[in-house]
């Protein structure tokens, strides 16, 4: 087995191992940790900026970047393609500068909450011995971290739930999610941007399409951007919906 | 130029090389299970590799041309036959207006591909042609073929082979192939069981000594809930030393998936773009076709390699796919 490659510099050293042989694992720290994802994010944007050739993917998650890439394009120097690209993100992680993160994008998602929109919501309050409008106001009054989006295309993984609104999955998951519907599991929350099956306390939905595969960019929400969820009326639900299509 | 599809097979499906460049949205690459028979096929008819082809799976469909068609078929052996008669593999073949192309018997192999010249036409989806079947999307309306729709090809030379050409439209026959062809099926060796080298992982070193030997010496089965985002394996169930609380982290395509259950999971083209399971490891991208012509309860053996020889391979075999484009350029002038 290959030693990880580590460099140390002004910014945190960079691990670098194989995944496969047409990807690889950048390594920024471990486990869920603002600071750490900041480096993802930080990472990913230097090498979206720099446009490595033969890089295809760069998919940032909560500690690493993969790194997807075609390794003819880094074959005939020195080493295998690995080392050399290897070599080319320590040099470039090595001379990244502390202050070169663009400030992360704000989104607000519209949410109504409870009824036939968010049928969990009185199981979650009562799990969680507060009031329906309790409930609300913990969950709308925080700012979520994307850390990363993986799952299932444009599924958003948010970082920042008020401790005393995490509740657990439901016993048996439901076949079918509506798209746009707000759940909690555990200390996770997040949106649904197709229907799937999934077992998370549904507390509320938004009429705003967080997928859209025919446009130009598919996906509402990025990795790195900040949320906050705005609560809204059935009203304005359905007029939001109408405007949409 | 057109040809509709008269009966359905198991899983017919539009296939590129994969959609590129939005992993980090959730959306997986996708493409062709097979992409060495994929990029064949797209190769004997003068098409570009990333032309968008048919995956037909183990019970292909039927289907009618409209008109006289250039088509390759390569991958899997499936029987095909138009008019009772066989239709070979590895190999351009001239079919005539009206025919129907069958398929019948699967005899090795699990995918074969069908590229027609001028490529399957339909919209591409970011940036790719292939069908994301999950969310519903790309491909042909973003679903597997079924019975009546109507393929069209794009436009296509019409000049290529121009003396199979002639010898065709002056015989009696319903279709015309050469009688030379690719000899790459031993890349996709049918030889059971398979033997498909991986590069061991960041948590190989965390299994028991016992899981990494049963590991390295059983045969493993494929399990029949194994579809194209993943090889289900059955065989000796592996554990690691103690349980690894992991978070979410990007995943490739080939990946060697340990969860809790301690069944492997060999990732494939539909797979997830991140996973939290313990990763022992990524199967070299060589023998990523051979893996998707694995049937369920076929056998399959695991041996290590080194990254290094893995991409050299994976070079060599550029390499020779730069080669056969010009030696078919020049047979297609002929």
């Amino acid at each position: 087995m290959p030693t990880p490659s580590t460099v140390s510099s002004r910014n945190p050293p960079l691990q670098v191992e194989a995944l496969g042989d047409r990807a690889l694992l950048a390594i920024l720290g471990q486990g869920i940790d603002p600071g750490v994802n900041d480096r993802v994010h930080k990472l990913a944007a230097l090498l979206r900026k720099v446009n490595l050739p033969g890089v295809l993917d760069l998919v940032p998650a909560y500690a690493t970047l993969a790194v997807h890439y075609d390794p003819v394009a880094w074959s005939g120097g020195e080493g295998s393609p690995h080392e050399a690209l290897t070599r080319e993100l320590l040099r470039l992680w090595k001379g990244a500068g502390k202050a070169s993160t663009p400030p992360p994008r704000q989104v607000e998602i519209p949410v109504c909450f409870g009824g036939a929109f968010g049928p969990d919501l009185a199981e979650v309050a009562s799990l969680c011995a507060l009031s329906e409008e309790e409930v609300i106001a913990r969950h709308t009054a925080a700012t979520y971290r994307i850390y990363m989006i993986g799952f299932s295309p444009g599924f958003a993984y948010l970082g920042g739930l008020d401790a005393t609104i995490a509740a657990p999955r439901r016993a048996t998951p439901r076949t079918r999610v509506p798209a746009g519907s707000v759940g909690i599991a555990g200390m996770q929350t997040g949106i649904y941007p197709v229907a799937t099956p999934g077992g998370w306390q549904i507390i509320g939905q938004t009429p705003m399409r967080l997928f859209l595969p025919e446009r130009e960019h598919p996906c509402l929400l990025g990795p790195g951007d900040r949320l906050r969820f705005v609560p809204v009326d059935a009203e304005a639900f359905r007029a939001y919906a109408e405007k949409g299509r | 130029m057109s040809f509709r599809i008269e009966s359905f097979g198991l899983l017919t499906t539009v296939q590129d090389l994969g959609r590129r460049g939005y992993q980090h949205l959730g959306v997986g690459p996708g493409g062709a299970m097979d992409e060495v028979s994929h990029r064949l096929a797209n190769l004997l008819v003068g098409n570009p590799a990333e032309a968008a082809t048919l995956e037909l799976t183990l019970s292909g469909p039927t289907l009618q041309f409209k008109t006289e068609t250039l088509i390759a078929l390569c991958g899997a052996d499936l029987s095909p036959t138009i008019a009772g008669q066989p239709v070979p593999l590895w190999r351009p073949v001239l079919v005539g207006t009206g025919t129907q192309l069958r398929f019948g018997r699967p005899v090795e192999g699990v995918r074969c591909y069908l590229a027609v010249e001028g490529g399957v036409q339909v919209p591409g989806v970011m940036g790719s042609t292939s069908t994301h079947l999950s969310a519903g999307f790309g491909g042909f309306q973003g679903r597997p073929l079924k019975v009546g729709d109507r393929v069209e090809p794009g436009p296509g030379s019409g000049e290529r082979y121009p003396s199979l050409r002639r010898r065709f439209r002056q015989g009696q026959s319903l279709f015309l192939a050469p009688d030379w062809f690719v000899p790459w099926s031993r890349d996709l060796d049918f030889i059971r069981p398979s033997v498909l080298r991986f590069l061991p992982g960041p948590q190989w070193p965390l299994l028991t000594s016992a899981s990494r030997q049963s590991l390295l010496e059983s045969a493993f089965q494929v399990a029949p809930n194994s579809d194209r985002m993943g090889l289900r394996m059955q065989g000796p169930k592996l554990s690691l030393e103690r349980p690894l609380e992991m978070v979410s982290s990007g995943v490739a395509t080939g990946t060697l998936q340990l969860p809790p259950d301690g069944s492997l999971i060999l990732l494939m083209a539909d797979r997830q773009t991140t996973g939290g399971y313990p990763r022992l490891g990524e199967v070299a991208s060589v023998d990523l076709p051979r893996a998707a012509q694995l049937r369920p309860g076929e056998t399959l053996r695991l041996a290590p390699m080194a990254l290094p020889e893995a991409q050299a391979l994976l070079l060599d075999r550029e390499v020779r796919f730069r080669e056969l484009e010009g030696v078919l350029t020049e047979l297609q002038s002929r």
